[in-house]
């Protein structure tokens, strides 16, 4: 295990082929993976509470694989991970968690989402006012609430 | 060895924060326990680029995944249902969604009206200044005139409708059914010393901008002003009496772990409907074996959650997604009972504006709607943004298998037992559930949406916690008396959701803290005789 790292390396190299099965490079969206070295970085750096159960899911997918996955070939890779996914449980939900939740909140993924890679604060946002007038047929309704 | 004091409040939450500054003219020595710390928005998940994220760690609902120093686990595993909550001076109003609807009229004369449960021993018109004295405190925004509710007087305008909102809304016109903007405590103007909301659109989580209204914000600066001292990080393990039966004061932990005993002419619990049973039921003793106030042996029971029933969909358009407060609209169209749709009592729609791309990525994942590989990306651009949302908020009728107990095994970090929830939901509710199942499907038809899904109940939707310690004027039946004292223990109040006879079908925080100000009035002016 990496003195950095609640994974060892060939459950970070795990890690990384199955964040790439989950969500490959796309150039039709012109985004990266989540096998992206940054996106796997960020992955792993803020993988804290959840190493448990991401390590729980990783020794699954090497039992399946019998061997790294990213020494697969494609099909075959794309086949475990179906078989992972398939399993389920809440080592596979975390593991798949952790996998978008770093994914989507990459600058390069938001962009091309057309949101502006940022915290909520201290900018907001603008919420449009809408048409109040489509309220009307309610406000003339009678009291529908009873008086006991 | 501590001063004495007149009054001690165990909880800093909706309804501790509200009965310290109701007190607090009295000019009485008046002291709360916490047993989290006081909150520092620049740490919210808002301000960070993890934002989303945080919600499945530090700021998870849930205190079991939450798990922090100031939170104590619950055995809930025999709960459809799980208990969410949130520990820290305010209590569950850090985390909530800030949607504020009051029970109805009705809701208090649930025997009379509709042959079921029990009538409160309070009604609306009684709470109905106290309603609105929270209103002011809270600071409530909302629109007048909605023929669904009694009138009130918000005293800011509605947020919003938005494009979610427009689009509810013309969904709602098509079938002819009631909507209206919700009430909500979001500041929608500069209040009080809050700013205005700015649509950081991540409410619920606690709000960096401090235009929610949690009690940290509102009632608390004005009541430590006033003179209420609050000790945070101590943690109360139970309650002891003296030879007369009468509470003498607490035994807590303090922020070092220390065991302390602090002296009380009153003891008020604010801890919520299932930590105030617990509390009580880790105070027996040789004069109370059962637990405090429970010599009827319903402390702890009938238990009411809200179960949830949550159905949405998706539009071409664009919706408000993550960009707005999540309360946007509430419907009361099938709130008053109708014994034609199978069920009594009833359900407000409560609808949603969206949610992020990490929430929309993970849950569309958990329900398949979006593939692992190359389709990943199309699937996913489809649904992002594109999501609109309803929860049927259910009542629930109290039952008494429903329960708090303590847990034979499971203790928190000060060795205290723990809760165990044992909860079923019953029969009247499962079928109001199906039916603003279906009715939130024809909504969601209306507005054409599509790939409907549903989550019911809401897993971990148990916000709302009521009924463990009732009140009502016959001490057979209940825990307290119609004005919130402890029928067996004269100087014992409960004044949170605890008290809740039954559930009505709105999220209850607005009752809870009306009814905590009542009570707090009536104590004034009780004074005299407070414990005849």
């Amino acid at each position: 295990m990496s003195a950095d790292s609640l994974l060892t390396l060939a459950q970070s190299d795990d890690l990384r082929a199955i964040a790439g099965v989950i969500i490959p490079v796309s150039a039709e969206f012109d985004v990266p993976g989540a096998d992206d070295p940054a996106i796997h970085a960020d992955m792993v750096a803020t993988l804290g509470r959840d190493a448990g159960l991401v390590r729980e899911a990783l020794d699954e997918l090497a039992r399946l694989a019998g061997r790294p996955l990213a020494g697969l070939d494609p099909a075959r890779r794309a086949a475990v991970a179906m078989e992972l996914r398939a399993t389920g449980g809440a080592a596979v939900a975390t593991l798949t968690r952790v996998v978008l939740q770093c994914y989507y909140r990459d600058d390069r993924v938001v962009r091309s989402l057309g949101l502006e890679p940022r915290p909520p604060y201290p900018k907001g946002h603008v919420l449009e006012e809408g048409d109040w007038s489509l309220l009307d047929p309610v406000r003339v309704r009678s009291p529908m609430w009873r008086r006991p | 060895m501590n001063d004495p004091v007149d009054v001690l409040i165990i909880g800093a939450g909706a309804s501790g924060a509200a009965v310290a500054w109701s007190l607090a003219e009295t000019k009485m020595h008046i002291l709360c326990l916490e047993q989290g710390g006081w909150m520092n928005p620049a740490t919210y998940p808002s301000t960070g680029r993890d934002w989303e994220a945080r919600a499945f760690g530090d700021y998870s609902p849930s205190p079991n995944i939450r798990a922090q120093p100031e939170d104590y686990p619950v055995n809930d595993d025999n709960s459809p249902i799980k208990v969410v909550n949130f520990n820290g001076v305010g209590g569950g109003t850090v985390m909530y969604t800030a949607h504020f609807p009051r029970l109805h009229p009705s809701d208090f004369r649930v025997r009379t009206l509709d042959g079921v449960a029990d009538d409160w021993p309070v009604d609306y018109d009684t709470l109905a200044p106290f309603f609105e004295e929270n209103d002011r405190m809270m600071g409530v925004s909302g629109l007048a005139g909605d023929p669904g509710v009694p009138p009130r007087s918000p005293p800011m305008p509605p947020l919003a409708l938005g494009r979610s909102g427009t689009m509810l809304g013309k969904a709602m016109n098509r079938l002819g059914w009631h909507w209206w903007p919700s009430d909500t405590t979001v500041a929608t103007a500069d209040y009080e010393g809050r700013a205005r909301c700015i649509n950081l659109g991540h409410c619920t989580p606690a709000c960096a901008q401090g235009s929610k209204a949690s009690t940290d914000i509102t009632y608390w600066p004005v009541a430590r002003r006033a003179g209420v001292e609050l000790r945070t990080h101590c943690r109360v393990r139970e309650i002891t009496t003296n030879e007369h039966g009468m509470a003498a004061g607490v035994v807590y932990y303090d922020a070092d772990g220390v065991e302390q005993f602090q002296a009380a002419e009153v003891v008020v619990l604010a801890c919520n409907g299932v930590g105030t049973p617990r509390l009580l039921l880790t105070s027996a003793s040789g004069r109370f074996p059962n637990g405090l106030a429970n010599s009827t042996g319903l402390v702890g029971k009938n238990l009411m959650f809200h179960p949830y029933a949550q159905v949405y969909g998706y539009v071409d358009d664009e919706t408000d997604s993550n960009r707005a407060p999540p309360t946007c609209l509430w419907s009361k169209e099938f709130y008053e009972t109708d014994k034609s749709r199978g069920f009594v009592r009833g359900y407000t729609f409560q609808f949603g504006r969206g949610v992020g791309p990490v929430a929309e990525a993970v849950a569309s994942d958990a329900k398949g709607l979006v593939p692992w590989g190359a389709g990943h990306h199309a699937a996913f651009r489809r649904l992002n943004g594109h999501r609109l949302g309803l929860s049927a908020i259910c009542e629930d009728l109290p039952e008494e298998h429903n329960r708090v107990t303590l847990d034979p095994a499971l203790k928190d970090s000060h060795g205290i037992p723990a809760p165990r929830i044992d909860y079923t939901i019953g029969e009247n509710t499962a079928r109001m559930m199906e039916h603003g199942i279906a009715r939130a499907k024809e909504i969601l038809a209306a507005a054409e949406a599509t790939e409907i899904c549903v989550n019911s109940p809401i897993l971990y939707g148990g916000w709302h916690l009521l009924g463990t310690a009732r009140m009502g004027t016959d001490p057979a039946r209940s825990v307290v008396n119609e004005w919130g004292r402890s029928h067996d223990v004269k100087n014992l109040f409960i004044v949170d959701g605890s008290l809740f006879v039954t559930s009505g079908g709105v999220n209850p925080t607005s009752t809870i803290q009306a009814l905590a100000l009542y009570i707090a009035d009536q104590m004034k002016q009780r004074l005299a005789n407070l414990f005849d």
